[in-house]
């Protein structure tokens, strides 16, 4: 992470994309930077904030995404550069705001970074943020290459200023997590001065920071959009490389435009195929593509997530004189390339042959043979929580706790690492996971069910992080209306999942300075909800406690289970609580009964089963020696052993 | 054995989340832009911060930036931080010219049968071109502690000879990357590497 802020001009670096963004927006003299944590995009704040203090710029971990983008608006109007970043789910808890903030324009350069997660490698959708741009009237730019990332993230405070309007940068795991060269540039170095008080140009006793007039403002907007066009037309992270007359024309953006030009060099079709890489996406730069596209009369659009370059080139097409050329598309509509998921060489290398009918072998058929022939089984690794990890513990709580209550009680989950419960990381206790807050939402909505007859307890479960940002209004409401669920927080003292965030619980700010403690004991106690606090290793109270409070019905009532994040733990403190090992006269193996409980169901990767043994043992190596797994063991041949 | 001289050179790193793979491509591609190569380093890794199957993509070339993709087949080196994980890779990206650094250590996956250690190690000598089989947690263990082993294994493809860099070229890297007294463990486990590789 470090080295964002070296100042030698011309250097080359290797950075991750969101590392390169980050940089580019040092190098834009931003005197303001908001985020919520979410991958893809939590790099750009990490790195941020680690040089805020040296470069004099504020950083902050905001609660939510709408927050940060408002806070960043609140930078802006007052006359200083802002950017907030967020993943694609984050764009949807701030497109409130944003939609608002479109219809008024802004003061200093305003910049929105979206990082998109093609295949939902960590998300719980793949959802597209440029239709977003496009429905909102928002200036989109998206790199292809980590010299763009940084490149364009300057550019788009220069852009940004010149239009009057916030700017948004798309950026995909594959940029914003893949890492390349990056040759830097210029630091700014003169001081920033914040004045809030600019007059609205139409009703100068307003502000101009107020969307009143909407109608008005839309058309206003609609020309700044055509401003922007006209700008776009001669941008150079538009261009076209390839032959005057192509067989196929490929239309791209983003990483794509790395897997596009890796085809057609894999298929030796450089002096037959033409690619146009397009970086300016909305408003699309009109005649720059339409003069484009006379190089072929066939079209291969290659994006990532929704076809949405193919819609806005074909909506140009449309809108061209009857009697001009109507080329062939080839895309996702067509199938050429797969509608869903993140794209990569194979996939365009493919279409590409299939289009242009050529053939491609990757490697020796021979050696494929051999390769799909090996006599070895590799077991996949199904996502497991780490060793040490408190949520086992809990899950493993209230997987008995709700089989003790024997009412089918279930449980709503939300996002976070905990969303692994719906799998065998968690015994598959997490039986709804939507989004940011959801898990008591839905719950204050089952819990208003008794009328209709359902007898079952409802469990939500939630983080710390989760809590803050989403998860109050929902409790809140569940108080209004007398909803009757349990939530469990699961209080692990960081945003683990994106890679231990601060928050506002954590009594430390993004650039590790002392903060507010917003504790929520109190805060849930201060909305009259009984509230008892447990130890999830501590696995017959935890068990104990969540049942008892389970069986209590009535309104909500909330269940802390609290235990630091053990990978926050052991970066603070190396030793391990106990020495864990296996009794090996006391492991009956398979003559147990257990079915192997510990290894097969339990399932912390620092217990594996010794085929050759017949029994259970500690993989040293890997065990932190927290020590629940010796609860677990029906024959107690787990050991723990203080250090 | 000579350095290979393949543009964009292939190489893809695999391992189990925690064996720290992302910092050996990240030391390596630091090395790699020092002497004026474009590199791009894709990294995948599943939802778990630990224990689930973690792969570095590597693409150097002196031409131009490549995705962050080795195409399938299309590996040139393979290192292996883990023996499961090294045969995995080697069944999607591997070919008939694949060299392979591997580590022979399983690590169990949860909740499922582990394969024969013997068996696996065979089949990664099957589909490799060249093989060399480094006990890195082992020596890693003996230096002190298991967090050496991929630093070790760094050394070891260093001492491999097959990639167009050295020695020199790494210790700047590692004595930016670590602060002093981690330096000196760390260059050790390094040097450890590229003797176990020398040997052959």
């Amino acid at each position: 992470m470090a080295g964002i802020d070296v100042d030698v001009p011309g250097a080359t670096r290797l950075f991750i994309g969101n590392e390169a963004i980050a940089r580019g927006a040092l190098e834009a003299g931003i005197g303001f930077a908001a985020a919520y944590p979410g991958t893809p995009s939590t790099e750009i704040m990490e790195s941020l904030a680690a040089v805020a203090e040296k470069r004099n710029f504020y950083a902050e971990w905001s609660v939510n995404e709408k927050v940060a983008l408002e806070a960043a608006a609140g930078a802006s109007f007052a006359g200083i550069r802002a950017i907030a970043s967020m993943k694609q789910n984050g764009i949807n808890v701030a497109s409130d705001f944003l939609s608002n903030l479109v219809m008024s324009g802004i003061g200093a350069g305003l910049v929105v970074v979206a990082c998109d997660d093609p295949s939902a490698i960590s998300s719980s959708n793949e959802q597209d943020t440029r239709p977003i741009a496009k429905w909102l009237d928002i200036p989109l730019l998206e790199p292809a290459t980590f010299q763009e990332a940084k490149d364009m993230t300057r550019w788009a405070f220069d852009l940004a200023e010149e239009l009057d309007t916030v700017c948004m940068l798309r950026s995909v795991t594959r940029i914003a997590h893949a890492r390349g060269n990056v040759v830097l540039g210029e630091l700014p170095r003169k001081e920033q001065k914040a004045h809030f008080g600019e007059a609205c140009p139409v009703t100068p006793t307003l502000t101009k920071f107020i969307p009143y007039l909407s109608y008005w403002k839309h058309r206003q907007l609609h020309q700044k959009l055509e401003r922007a066009r006209e700008i776009f037309e001669s941008s150079p992270f538009n261009w076209y490389r390839g032959p005057d007359k192509a067989e196929l024309l490929i239309i791209t953006c983003g990483s794509c435009w790395l897997y596009s030009w890796e085809a057609v060099k894999s298929l030796g079709v450089e002096d037959r195929v033409g690619i146009l890489k397009l970086g300016t996406l909305w408003p699309l730069p009109r005649k720059f593509i339409i003069g484009h596209l006379n190089h072929s009369s066939r079209i291969l659009v290659v994006e990532e997530i929704d076809p949405f370059l193919e819609g806005c080139v074909k909506e140009l097409v449309a809108d061209l004189p009857p009697d001009s050329p109507r080329p062939v598309f080839y895309g996702k509509r067509s199938g050429h390339i797969d509608a869903c998921g993140e794209l990569n060489p194979d996939i365009v290398i493919n279409a590409v042959a299939g289009i242009m009918g050529l053939s491609y072998q990757p490697r020796d058929p021979a050696y494929s043979r051999e390769a799909e022939q090996v006599p070895v089984f590799t077991p996949m690794r199904i996502p497991a929580f780490c060793p040490g990890c408190p949520h086992r513990a809990a899950f493993w709580a209230i997987k008995n706790a709700l089989r003790l209550d024997g009412r089918g009680g279930f449980v709503t989950g939300d996002i976070g690492c905990y969303s692994m419960a719906m799998g065998p990381a968690g015994f598959f206790q997490v039986r709804t996971m939507y989004c940011m807050g959801a898990a008591v939402g839905v719950a204050t909505g089952l819990g208003e069910l008794t009328r209709f007859g359902l007898d079952q307890p409802v469990v939500a479960v939630c983080g710390d992080s989760t809590f803050f940002h989403a998860t109050i209004p929902a409790l809140i409401n569940g108080v209004y209306n007398h909803s009757n669920f349990t939530l469990v927080i699961l209080d692990n003292s960081a945003t683990a999942m994106t890679g231990f965030q601060p928050h506002p619980g954590t009594g430390v700010t993004a650039t590790g300075e002392p903060a507010g403690v917003v504790d929520m004991d109190t805060l849930c106690r201060s909305l009259g909800v009984p509230v008892e606090v447990c130890d999830p290793f501590d696995l017959e109270d935890a068990t104990a406690t969540l049942l008892r409070v389970i069986a209590a019905d009535g309104g909500p009532r909330v269940v802390i289970m609290r235990r630091q994040c053990e990978l926050v733990r052991e970066k603070r403190k190396k030793e391990r609580p106990y020495e864990m090992y296996v009794d090996l006269d006391r492991c009956i193996g398979e003559a147990c009964g257990c079915d192997r409980l510990c290894t097969r169901v339990f399932g912390c990767p620092g217990l594996v089963w010794d085929r050759k043994a017949g029994k259970a043992m500690i993989d040293e190596t890997i065990c932190v020696g927290c020590g629940v797994c010796a609860d677990i063991c029906p024959q107690g041949a787990i050991i723990r052993k203080e250090t | 054995m000579d350095a290979i001289t393949r543009d964009p050179l292939n190489l893809v790193i695999a391992g189990v989340g925690g064996q720290g793979n992302v910092l050996i491509s990240l030391l390596l591609g630091q090395a790699f832009i020092a002497e004026g190569y474009l590199v791009t380093i894709g990294e995948t890794y599943g939802a778990s911060q630990r224990a689930g199957s973690v792969m570095s993509h590597m693409r150097i070339s002196r031409e131009t930036q490549y995705s962050p993709f080795v195409p399938l087949g299309r590996a040139d080196v393979v290192l292996g931080m883990e023996p499961v994980e090294t045969l995995r890779i080697l069944q999607q990206f591997g070919n008939p010219d694949v060299v392979t650094i591997a580590n022979p250590r399983l690590v169990y996956a949860a909740g499922s049968e582990p394969p024969d250690r013997d068996e696996v190690i065979a089949a990664i000598r099957k589909l490799s071109a060249k093989l060399w089989l480094v006990n890195a947690t082992d020596e890693a263990v003996s230096l002190g502690d298991p967090i050496f082993t991929n630093v070790i294994l760094l050394g070891a493809l260093i001492g491999s000879e097959i990639l167009p860099l050295d020695r020199k070229s790494l210790e700047p890297v590692l004595k930016e990357r670590f602060p002093w007294e981690k330096f000196e463990t760390n260059w050790k486990a390094f040097n450890r590497g590229v003797e176990l590789a020398s040997q052959g």
